[in-house]
């Protein structure tokens, strides 16, 4: 399958994320992430741990569709237990929560791409869950996209 | 770390060899470490076998091929830095008294292609974020964002570590290229050309560690005037909140710069030996891609932050300039057996110290620092004098 892009909103109502607990189940689709009640500092994927500071029960958060480019580069080699195309961008993004999110780019043209570009959240397919009828529903997992104007 | 010697070292080449098992070549250095500290079977009280890809009881499969087992064999898997993390763990229970002498070896036979690594969750790996290189690429890109490092400093580790490795007889890539043709090697990820990245491959090591002074038991072959002082062998993981350490995370702090890996274990090693960056003759240093040997020269302190291209311009890390940096090829000549790279890197600054590393010998070496740092995090930092 090819990969196309597709804003969080358009749509894949019938996608299945990568992973549980990636995303909110809202719409449009946001990254899920959590902050910790007693540091206030935040960490995606999600977790009920803090990793800076150890307490329990941090909440789960919403984390902006919006951020900015810090690292990027591209990947021109399929990696181990991936099944779509390449080449494709991978790179850093920082959001306003304060945290830099490794993910994919749906650029990958490095040249296309520069420091503090302003990006935006996107979710592509990597595949297809084939269900007992041997229909499909595409999987999806998140990547970030050069914010159109 | 008071009152640890090596006694003894050895080494299989490291390369591809089709016609050889892990265990083979585990045996082949463990041989030659042993008759080098003047050991035969049970010499040693203890061994530690660093591996990550050797599977069960590699260090056993080894020791019994050659009849050396009854004592603790103990493998031992820190990604990158398992052999320094056994050689800590070595020199750690002869510090403790709970042994005379520690027999320390790594063994590694590497899957070939892009390491496939149980490290990464499945939905990780489908989504493609599994792609070892890109993360080494993330932190090149950084490095040459906030320092003066271009693509042709990076060309230039790689020119340096390969003139090096012409004259090590052990290493995978026995042959100088140029800066040209290192650009003109295909792009892996953007900075970072093929020629950059080091090699997966196959290889072991072995190191004898003894008590200073304690008694060779009638061993009388053993020649105490090549006796190396292991200083300090420290492990160190990550502190969380770098987007780009070793321990690969999906996310980092945009504030709150914290200390690498390596900075940690560099910075306990040197307390440790009591000595400082400014006291070291010699380095082996982490140059799984040629921008990670500059990064290393910041994170170990040979330069201040910000300063490895200054320090590379400079010609001071070349065998005859201040602070020769990997003079054995490193990783990029030498290709990297996980569980055997940090112990091959203490043979060769054994050599060093013994004066007989040839023609890449840096005159008059007396202090020498290992480093190693990969997935976990992990990183060491082995100091040994003379």
């Amino acid at each position: 399958m090819a990969i196309g892009e597709t804003a969080p909103d358009a749509g894949m109502s019938d996608a299945v994320p990568v992973r549980e607990g990636l995303f909110t189940d809202t719409a449009p689709l946001r990254l899920l992430g959590s902050r910790c009640e007693v540091c206030g500092r935040h960490h995606f994927p999600r977790q009920d741990t803090c990793p800076y500071c150890a307490a329990e029960g941090a909440s789960p958060v919403e984390l902006s569709g919006s951020g900015r480019l810090w690292s990027w580069t591209t990947v021109t080699t399929a990696p181990p237990g991936y099944r779509g195309d390449v080449p494709y961008g991978f790179g850093v993004v920082e959001l306003p929560e304060g945290l830099r999110v490794v993910t994919r780019l749906t650029e990958s043209d490095p040249a296309r791409l520069s420091a503090g570009q302003a990006m935006e959240l996107v979710v592509i397919p990597v595949g297809l869950a084939v269900d007992d009828e041997g229909g499909g529903r595409p999987v999806v997992t998140y990547a970030f996209a050069p914010e159109q104007r | 770390m008071s009152g640890v010697d090596i006694a003894g070292v050895g080494i299989h080449p490291f390369g591809r060899f089709e016609d050889r098992t892990v265990t083979d070549m585990g045996v082949t250095a463990v041989r030659a470490a042993l008759a080098e500290a003047g050991l035969d079977k049970g010499g040693f009280q203890a061994a530690f076998c660093a591996t990550a890809y050797g599977g069960v009881a590699s260090g056993h499969k080894v020791l019994s091929r050659i009849g050396m087992t009854g004592m603790p064999i103990v493998d031992v898997e820190a990604g990158c830095a398992s052999g320094g993390a056994a050689l800590m763990l070595g020199a750690g229970a002869i510090r403790a008294g709970a042994y005379d002498t520690v027999l320390v070896f790594g063994v590694e036979k590497m899957p070939k292609g892009m390491i496939r690594s149980s490290f990464f969750e499945p939905w990780q790996e489908e989504s493609g974020l599994a792609a070892t290189p890109a993360y080494f690429a993330l932190r090149a890109q950084r490095l040459m964002q906030d320092s003066g490092v271009t693509k042709d400093h990076l060309a230039r580790v790689v020119v340096k570590n390969r003139r090096h490795g012409v004259h090590n007889p052990d290493a995978m890539f026995r042959s100088e290229v140029d800066a040209q043709a290192v650009l003109g090697s295909r792009v892996v990820c953007e900075p970072l050309h093929l020629w950059m990245l080091c090699s997966p491959n196959e290889g072991a090591a072995a190191v004898v560690l003894r008590r200073a002074g304690a008694g060779r038991d009638g061993h009388t072959t053993h020649d105490t005037t090549r006796l190396v002082h292991l200083a300090a062998a420290v492990l160190r993981s990550h502190l969380p909140g770098s987007v780009l350490n070793e321990s690969t995370p999906m996310s980092g702090l945009v504030d709150e710069p914290v200390p690498a890996p390596s900075t940690l274990a560099a910075t306990a090693a040197y307390e440790e030996a009591g000595i400082g960056p400014e006291d070291l003759d010699v380095v082996e240093c982490q140059d799984t891609d040629a921008a990670r040997e500059l990064l290393s020269y910041e994170e170990l302190g040979l330069c201040a932050p910000g300063g490895a291209a200054a320090l590379s311009d400079e010609g001071a890390t070349v065998v005859g300039g201040r602070i020769p940096v990997n003079p054995s090829g490193g990783l990029l000549s030498k290709g990297e057996p996980l569980g055997a790279s940090a112990l091959g890197q203490v043979v060769t600054l054994v050599h060093q110290l013994r004066g007989d590393a040839g023609h890449n010998q840096v005159d008059g070496a007396r202090v020498a620092l290992a480093h190693t740092v990969g997935r976990g995090a992990n990183a060491s930092v082995v100091v040994l004098t003379r």
